[in-house]
């Protein structure tokens, strides 16, 4: 049943994350195209892990925690009624049987939960190294004098200062200062981020590092709450709490296992009316082999690998409310930009205007944007390079080159150069700028010009207009065409996301052409554009009021309204400590690309409860055939035609089926770890595959289990 | 014609004329439970009784309205029959004894018509027509009002509360019962009335006649009200009847027709609610869906009760050549299958052969189908809200396997609808397997079996008392002949398994009701559960059958099993 995996190391987050396939660069597609194992992929398993958590099965014997199943609780019970019949008469092999068996039922139950517990407390040893102990330097409230106080006692509102080489002592935003911070330890991601005061990267994080220069922060947290603490919490899985869902599915299991009590209570009366009376034990095996044990056993465990998978994705849920939410979404709001598209804009073509060429239109484009560093400015250059061949040339080889900036009041960028006692000015920017230089020179503008550009627009491009000023006078020579370049693969994941009835929107500030050509090209259902945060947060009212459940990502502190209403917000890391106090997902990868993945794990953790239930209920019906048979055959000899499966004994078919129950939860132990197959089809599609595999497969795979289990205990001599 | 063709051709007959009345009836019953306007003869009822008959009701309130309407029921009808020795038109029969009478009072209210004495020696005109057949119209009527909030529940909308109403408002009882039992019950019964007048039923107030017998002697008849007695204990899943041998007497149900018409009263409504929920909620094909689950297992029971019965296995029956024990000539083995197996997945209960003599298999079927809930259509009203109940069960276990939390025709079932649904499931089985168990030790209670241990026919007297709880509790009312249920143990217990098993089930309903009503709809997406399909259906068919065939399979193994395969 174990997938041949690597053991995982119980090292660092920075370890255990790289064993995750989507701890990947944002530009990146979602992990999960990859071929062969489920979409999300994820709980490693490994055999190890049940010997380890063994010791921590046998401590949650301890009755208080097994009330809080009140199937296995039952099963507990039983346990001990039948070890002391066994007690009692000690010289019935079959007796002690069963007793060591329902005992061994129990124990694979909490050994189910011990080791998904036990994966959250390797993770949570890490955590907790770097939270050590750390000296804060606390400034007075004039904040002139400097006090040494241990980390833990600061308040809300303390000022303190870090330089490099400290430990951030606690969650805080920056109100001073710019520095680069190491945050590592909590993200597992080694390149340091740079954080600095006012905007929406003052949040630092307790138990980071400051790497270089010098900040002033302001506490935000007490101790003991910090993002750190509840990290800590959350991965131990000591602030879960059962989830709506999840107390739903216990009331079920609850009832069912009171009709079987009913059913096998009742038995015996009817069974000493017909002359057989039925031992003790035999009952109580009934009883058990009855009531849904193998969900119980394996509920508990399904959630916290649930939660499990997401911090293996380096995501927080602050509530497994949310990630059950999650599951529910209908209505994804993904920002454009980072989600959808790359992050910039990229040049994709040179278009000349009338009576100049391309390669002229590229060759100044280039010359312009050797200097310009920004990511739009480095795209005309590799598209020259790549569509024109023109050979990038470096700075150093232009001469008398004078570059002009862009800045806010030109907006155009360019260069004067003079190249063999030629003089040729280069200037590229916006429309109007540049057809206001090239007039104010005395130039000419191409009529077609304007055309160029608006068509450019409309195509919902950014059109930059290419001028030059040479021996041939000032004129415009071509339009850049800027667009933004939609991110692989996403529309694809936009047609899955359909399929499973999740209506995608984008959220950009680009004006509605724009936002149209864009949302055309990326496939999503809908747009926002020209998007505020009242508009967002209009929005996801709109939605909800028509009962819709919706998720968003944000970082930002004007998100942070929006974050709270949704109802899976996830806040990016980086963002502020306002819009990760909203949210109730945190991404410390700071992807928003993950939100489709968070929506995949809710519904994976859904199917995975769903299937075992099924699984579980459906495994009875072979059960009375080997156990009816066995009670009563005696009495009423006809019933042995009950026995489909031709058990060797009465006895042994008993036997058979409990140890069948018991083993059926350590064999289903890794796939509720794992979470069972998922890939985004329709409800239907989704449903017909799984009620065959686990209504069908559950109801058939007990017969040749118990038969299977029945021929080797009677190969055993003497027990018979 | 064999036996085996004519029954398959009733059996075709019989789905025809249902299918045909399938769409006019479910919509007409839509219309008279969504229509704003009352009518004058019902405006009168409504001042009689002191109703206003327009105030939306939350489910409280409703369920308040069901109860008290059903305790004045239980009181008005213990205290007519504890009275009959004074009251004319009574053949100058007694009055009935406390047990009986309470046993019978609650038996009648609630829908279940379990009858521990014979109708013809025991009661008389009056408790017949002012007693007996007030409550097989305003009983049924009851349980469609309680289906009808139920739906309500699932349809309520944004739409029907910007429309003024407020969450949480299921209708008003007073006007669901007033309209169930005039607009639909008596019109048809009416009509039905004639029909069997016109084949022979009988209908009059005549007092006891002399009358002589083909083989010589006399023997005493009395008259009665029975074709109109008879049309709606069918119509109304009630299944009383005056006469002892109940729809297998002549009088009551003469011919081969009159037995066909009467299968197709019992299950026109139960089957056409299907269409007024669908038409209530909006979507006629959540309706089909629901139609479907009931059908497939109606048929595979009717098909699987003509096999075992034209099977006749066993030396005596293969000797006389058919299962004839117990079955009347005039309809012959095919038609009394389809009886019995429509009066047991209703809560009929009325029979036209003798259960207790229908081979070990065919008794079987007839308790698994009570077993069932009586869902397959059901009793009317109780019938589909006992599916909706399973249906939201099928869909939280088996929902999930979509990957989102369950919802059905948009509410979604959380933990306060998945409690009462729980609560629900669990009454039946603890109030059978409870009362039955506890007979099994009570030296009184074993002493009513005819087929005893000593007899070598322990297992059949097992069935006779599993049989007696099963109809009692789950409101059947028909009898596994056998079992002398007139002693204060047999009278008590049943009546409380009928009181206990009618409406602890409506509270949780209406409970349910009020819940669903309060949300807000999930709208449908290519993610959503698709509960009209046929996939959907099978499933629904298949939670039904496991989890009540994990409920009783020790006992019905015990009982029919065991003698069916001896």
């Amino acid at each position: 049943m174990t997938a041949p995996v690597k053991p995982e190391e119980p090292g660092s987050m920075a370890s255990s994350s790289t064993a995750t396939p989507t701890r990947a660069p944002h530009q990146d597609v979602p992990s999960g195209h990859q071929a062969g194992d489920g979409r999300v992929g994820g709980g490693l398993f490994d055999p190890k892990q049940l010997v380890k958590s063994f010791p921590d099965a046998i401590r949650k014997l301890d009755p208080r925690v097994m009330a809080k199943s009140p199937v296995m609780f039952v099963v507990e019970v039983g346990s001990v009624l039948t070890t002391i019949f066994a007690v009692k008469s000690p010289t019935d092999w079959f007796g002690w049987a069963i007793a060591a068996w329902l005992w061994l039922t129990v124990i694979f139950a909490n050994l189910a939960e011990a080791v998904a517990e036990g994966r959250g407390k390797a993770q949570a040893d890490t955590l907790r190294k770097a939270k050590t102990d750390t000296v804060a330097r606390r400034l007075s409230e004039d904040g002139k004098t400097e006090e040494q106080v241990p980390g833990t006692e600061l308040r809300i509102g303390d000022l303190v200062v870090c330089e490099a080489g400290d430990i951030i002592p606690g969650d805080g935003d920056v109100v001073e200062g710019v520095a680069s911070v190491d945050e590592s330890a909590i993200t597992g991601e080694s390149a340091p981020v740079i954080r600095e005061s006012g905007g929406d990267r003052s949040a630092v994080t307790g138990g980071t590092k400051v790497l270089s220069d010098r900040i002033v922060i302001k506490i935000t947290t007490k101790p003991g709450e910090t993002f750190i603490d509840r990290m800590i919490n959350l991965v131990e899985g000591a602030a879960r709490q059962k989830t709506p869902n999840e107390i739903a599915l216990n009331i079920l299991l609850a009832s069912l296992t009171v009709v079987f009590l009913l059913a096998v209570v009742t038995l015996q009366p009817f069974a000493v009316y017909a002359g057989a009376e039925q031992p003790m034990i035999v009952l109580l095996a009934l009883l058990v082999c009855l009531i849904p044990t193998t969900i119980g056993a394996l509920l508990s465990a399904i959630g916290i690998a649930g939660m499990d998978r997401l911090v293996q994705r380096n995501v927080l849920a602050m509530s497994g409310r949310a990630v059950e939410a999650a599951g529910d979404v209908s209505t994804l709001l993904l920002d454009k930009t980072g989600t959808i598209t790359l992050g910039n804009r990229q040049a994709a073509e040179f278009v000349p205007v009338r009576g100049t060429t391309e390669a002229e239109v590229a060759d100044a484009a280039q010359l312009s944007s050797l200097a310009d560093e920004t990511p739009e400015g480095r795209s005309i250059v590799v598209l020259a390079k790549e569509k024109y061949g023109l050979r990038e040339r470096h700075q150093g080889e232009l001469v008398d080159a004078e570059w002009v900036p862009f800045t806010a009041q030109t907006r155009m960028s360019g260069v004067d150069v003079t190249d063999d006692g030629a003089h040729r000015k280069v200037r590229k920017g916006a429309t109007g700028s540049v057809i206001a230089w090239v007039e104010e020179r005395g130039g000419e503008v191409a009529e077609d010009a304007q055309q160029l550009t608006d068509a450019i627009s409309q195509a919902g491009g950014t059109p930059l207009l290419v001028a030059l000023e040479d021996e041939r006078g000032p004129r415009v020579l071509g339009v850049i065409h800027l667009k933004d370049v939609v991110k692989e693969g996403m529309r694809e994941r936009f047609v899955e996301l359909r399929k499973m009835g999740i209506k995608t929107v984008m959220i950009t500030g680009d004006n509605p052409l724009t936002a149209k050509a864009i949302a055309d090209e990326a496939g999503v259902d809908d747009f926002l554009a020209e998007a505020t945060p009242e508009d967002k947060m209009a929005l996801i009212k709109r939605e909800q009021a028509g009962g819709k459940l919706v998720a968003m990502t944000g970082d930002g502190t004007n998100d942070a309204p929006a974050l709270a209403q949704a109802d899976v917000g996830v806040a990016m890391n980086t963002g502020t400590s306002a819009a990760k106090e909203a949210g109730n997902m945190v991404d410390l990868d700071s992807n928003p690309t993950k939100l489709i993945e968070i929506v995949e794990i809710g519904k994976q953790l859904l199917i995975t409860r769903g299937a075992l239930t099924t699984f579980s209920i459906a495994n009875d019906v072979a059960k009375y055939f080997a156990i009816i048979p066995a009670m009563f055959a005696v009495a009423y000899p006809g019933l042995d035609t009950l026995n489909i499966m031709r058990l060797s004994s009465p006895n042994s078919a008993i036997l058979s089926a409990i140890i069948f129950n018991a083993l059926i939860i350590i064999a289903l132990v890794p796939l509720a770890l794992k979470g069972v197959q998922y890939r985004p089809v329709s409800a239907d599609k989704m449903l017909r595959r799984n009620l065959a595999v686990y209504g069908l497969g559950g109801l058939i795979a007990p017969f040749i289990g118990i038969k299977l289990i029945d021929l080797l205990i009677s190969l055993i001599p003497g027990l018979h | 014609m064999s036996p085996v063709l004519a029954g398959v051709l009733q059996l075709t007959a019989l789905i025809a004329a249902l299918a045909l009345a399938y769409r006019p009836l479910g919509d007409y019953m839509a219309a008279v439970y969504s229509s704003p306007k009352h009518l004058r003869v019902e405006k009168v009822v409504y001042r009689c009784i002191g109703a206003n008959a327009d105030a939306q009701m939350r489910w409280p309130a409703y369920l308040r309205s069901v109860l008290a309407f059903s305790v004045a029921g239980v009181l008005f009808l213990y205290l007519l029959q504890r009275v009959q020795g004074g009251l004319p038109l009574s053949f100058g029969f007694a009055s009935i004894s406390p047990d009986q009478a309470f046993n019978t009072a609650a038996s009648f209210v609630g829908n279940t018509n379990w009858q521990s004495y014979s109708g013809e020696q025991a009661m008389g005109h009056v408790v017949q027509t002012a007693g007996l057949a007030v409550q097989n119209f305003v009983s049924a009527a009851t349980g469609m009002a309680v289906a009808i909030a139920l739906v309500r529940g699932f349809a309520r909308s944004v739409h029907s509360r910007q429309a003024g109403g407020h969450t949480g408002d299921l209708g008003n009882f007073w006007a669901d019962l007033v309209r169930g039992t005039v607009r639909v019950l008596i019109p048809i019964s009416v009509l039905g009335a004639l029909v069997l007048v016109a084949c022979g039923a009988i209908q009059n107030f005549s007092g006891i006649h002399e009358v002589g017998q083909f083989m010589g002697g006399t023997q005493q008849t009395g008259g009665g009200a029975y074709a109109s007695q008879e049309v709606i204990k069918e119509l109304g899943t009630n299944g009383g009847g005056i006469a002892n041998a109940n729809s297998a007497h002549p009088f009551e149900n003469p011919d081969a027709f009159t037995n066909l018409f009467e299968i197709f009263l019992i299950l026109v409504i139960p089957f056409s609610l299907t269409r007024t929920f669908g038409k209530i909620v909006g979507n006629v094909k959540q309706g089909y869906a629901i139609l479907a689950t009931m059908g497939v297992i109606w048929l595979g029971f009717t098909l699987l009760m003509m096999w075992t019965e034209f099977a006749h296995g066993g030396p005596a029956l293969q000797a006389a050549g058919a299962a004839m024990e117990g079955k009347e000539t005039r309809f012959g083995v095919g038609s009394s299958a389809i009886f019995s197996v429509a009066t047991t997945l209703t809560s009929t209960g009325a029979v036209d052969s003798f259960h207790s003599s229908f081979t070990a298999f065919g008794g079987g079927i007839q308790l698994l189908g009570m077993m069932l809930g009586e869902i397959a259509p059901g009793g009317v009203g109780s019938g589909l809200y006992g599916m909706l109940v399973m249906a939201i069960i099928a869909v939280f276990i088996a929902g999930l396997m979509v990957g989102r939390t369950p919802e059905y025709l948009g509410k979604k079932i959380g933990t306060r609808e998945i409690k009462l649904a729980a609560c629900y499931i669990l009454i039946t089985p603890t109030l059978v397997l409870g009362f039955s168990a506890a007979s099994m030790v009570m030296p009184d209670a074993l002493g009513s079996m005819l087929n005893t241990k000593a007899l070598g026919a322990g297992s059949h007297g097992f069935s006779e008392v599993l049989y007696a709880f099963t109809s009692g509790a789950n409101n059947n009312g028909s009898a596994f002949a056998g079992l002398n249920a007139n002693t204060p143990w047999y009278n008590t217990t049943i009546g409380l398994c009928i009181l206990l098993g009618r409406f602890l089930p409506m509270v949780f309903v209406l409970a349910l009701a009020g819940s669903l009503a309060e949300q807000k709809p999930v709208p449908e997406t290519a993610g959503t559960l698709r509960t009209e399909k046929p996939l959907f259906a099978g499933l629904l068919v298949g939670t039904i059958l496991i989890i009540t065939g994990l409920t009783y399979f020790p006992a019905l193994a015990l009982g029919p099993l065991a003698e069916g395969l001896s």
